[in-house]
């Protein structure tokens, strides 16, 4: 795209400075950093390290306990993601329905939306705790005895839901305003074209809104993956024990509690290598986007 | 949505032995202004320096500190990169680009280490500035000022505006609501923010309230009836800000987050 621009020679180099600087100090020296130690085998009591060239990472990938968070975190992001895209899909169909969107509601979901990660996390373990929580009590009823903190699965199972109702309003406000945005003039066309509305919604509706769904699911992935950090910390009380995690836990357990920073810093880079495929997927779906509009 | 939030703030009103006895409560108590009193003025944690109402002005410096830090550090790296042209424009938007691809707790144990070694510890500084580092304000800017049309620049520099006053007179005035919902955005995220103050700061004066949920369950553990009601007001005031932002600029707000999807 054509664009006048100014060829002053000192200025942009100025403009520049501030980010740069902030960029280079707090982003390329760490990363930079994390590749380096992630190949070398350090001492935490004496400070010496030794060269290891790709131990750590064939090391963290074969230990049983690294398998075992990464099928957790597959699982959980899974789970975060297609249920509260869904449940955000059901509820933004029925609001678009019902007054074309202005209502109270929206700045009802507003609130959960801006609720820190860690907040949620202490609501959601007063909800599950094993004295005061209503829903501990509520599936008693039908036996099943819920022990957050002790039961790895029950634990995983309360996450999960606190996660995903945290998740469900910024889905639900995007899916609204994609709902929104689809012309009347194509709503009155199918609807004449086709009696059916279910139909009528997996044929027109859906796929006009498939482009949003996509950006989203990145974003809950993204979500999923690391500002769920605060709502784990704060279920598990801090203590993981033998409770789930995510990989992003992993990487904080491992450096700051275990010492192993090696072995922190590979897993580190192996999921800058994740976040950095996910990233370009969605940077070219962005651009392709922007020619459309 | 709301119920969980709403549970959490009547039960909050009780007092702890109601609630431990009785479980959460739907019906609001007597207890509120103790309770929030407590919370916000009486001094806890384990050194007992630090009030609800001191980690309240901590989170407020982060958050601005971060929106506003962040807005005039990528505007003016935005304006750079769009409107000059200079031999190092293009590497300098991909070692910005490269800052999107990688979150803070990917490299959360080297940058603690780089922070440390600068010694930012227990610092407003070091809370703010790695935060800072990722570039997501830049690329909103960037996208908006593509979509600023030529003919205004034309027209200012036939007026004989430089860049400085471009900047400060057309383009500035011109980005208002763009700023205001950056603003928005980037004060709740840096409210939120949890992973980072915890490792940053170990002197309770500089906790954050967001920070403090984690001190507060730590206390929690210890005691025979924990103290609910003190731990779900900290909760609910803890949200308080963020939420009030949000919802006082949520016509802004929607318009920023339906801009930012393109």
């Amino acid at each position: 795209m054509y664009k006048a621009q100014f060829t002053t020679p000192i200025y942009p180099y100025l403009l520049l400075l501030p980010q740069m600087a902030i960029i280079a100090i707090f982003f390329l020296w760490p990363s930079a950093e994390a590749i380096r130690s992630s190949f070398f085998l350090s001492d935490p009591f004496f400070g010496s390290e030794t060269f290891v060239g790709f131990e750590n990472y064939t090391d963290a990938v074969t230990r049983s306990d690294y398998m075992r968070v990464a099928w957790f975190t597959l699982i959980f992001t899974a789970v975060v993601t297609f249920v509260s895209l869904a449940i955000a899909l059901i509820l933004a169909v029925a609001a678009d329905n019902v007054l074309r969107g202005q209502g109270p509601y929206k700045t009802l979901l507003m609130w959960v939306y801006a609720i820190a990660p860690p907040v949620a996390g202490l609501i959601g373990i007063m909800l599950f705790d094993q004295h005061i929580g209503p829903i501990v009590r509520f599936v008693a009823l039908f036996g099943w005895e819920m022990q957050v903190g002790v039961d790895y699965w029950d634990s995983a199972i309360a996450m999960m839901v606190v996660a995903t109702w945290k998740q469900i309003p910024i889905n639900f406000i995007f899916f609204l305003s994609g709902l929104q945005s689809i012309p009347k003039g194509v709503r009155e066309a199918a609807a004449i074209d086709n009696p059916s509305p279910s139909s009528r919604f997996w044929t027109i509706i859906f796929p006009l809104l498939a482009p949003t769904s996509f950006f989203l699911m990145i974003i809950n992935i993204t979500y999923a993956f690391f500002e769920t950090f605060g709502i784990i910390d704060v279920m598990l009380k801090g203590e993981p024990g033998n409770n789930p995690v995510t990989l992003v836990y992993k990487v904080f357990l491992d450096g700051f509690r275990g010492n192993d920073l090696g072995g922190s810093s590979a897993q580190s880079v192996i999921l800058m290598i994740f976040v950095l495929a996910l990233t370009i997927v969605q940077f070219r779906l962005i651009e392709r986007r922007v020619h459309y509009v | 949505m709301m119920g969980p939030i709403v549970v959490a703030f009547t039960t909050s009103t009780h007092d702890a032995v109601t609630i431990h006895s009785g479980g959460m409560q739907l019906i609001p108590g007597d207890n509120l202004v103790p309770t929030y009193t407590a919370v916000l003025f009486e001094e806890g944690g384990f050194t007992k320096t630090v009030t609800g109402w001191g980690m309240l002005i901590n989170s407020t410096i982060l958050g601005l500190g971060f929106a506003i830090g962040k807005i005039i550090v990528s505007m003016l790296a935005a304006y750079a990169i769009v409107y000059f042209r200079f031999p190092l424009g293009t590497l300098a938007f991909w070692v910005i680009f490269s800052t999107l691809l990688l979150p803070l707790e990917v490299r959360i144990l080297p940058s603690y280490e780089v922070v440390q070694g600068l010694g930012l510890l227990n610092t407003y500084t070091g809370l703010i500035l790695p935060l800072i580092a990722s570039a997501t304000g830049t690329f909103f800017f960037r996208q908006f000022f593509k979509s600023v049309p030529n003919e205004l620049l034309e027209a200012a520099r036939i007026d004989g505006a430089g860049p400085l006053r471009f900047f400060w007179d057309i383009l500035v005035p011109l980005s208002r609501t763009m700023i205001a919902a950056i603003f928005i955005i980037m004060f709740v995220l840096g409210w939120n923010q949890y992973l980072w103050p915890i490792l940053m700061t170990t002197d309770e004066s500089f906790y954050t309230v967001v920070r403090g949920i984690r001190q507060i369950l730590q206390v929690w553990i210890g005691s025979n009836i924990p103290d609910y009601n003190e731990a779900l007001a900290l909760a609910i005031v803890a949200m308080l800000p963020p939420v009030a932002i949000v919802i006082f600029f949520q016509r802004m707000f929607i318009k920023g987050l339906v801009e930012s999807e393109k």
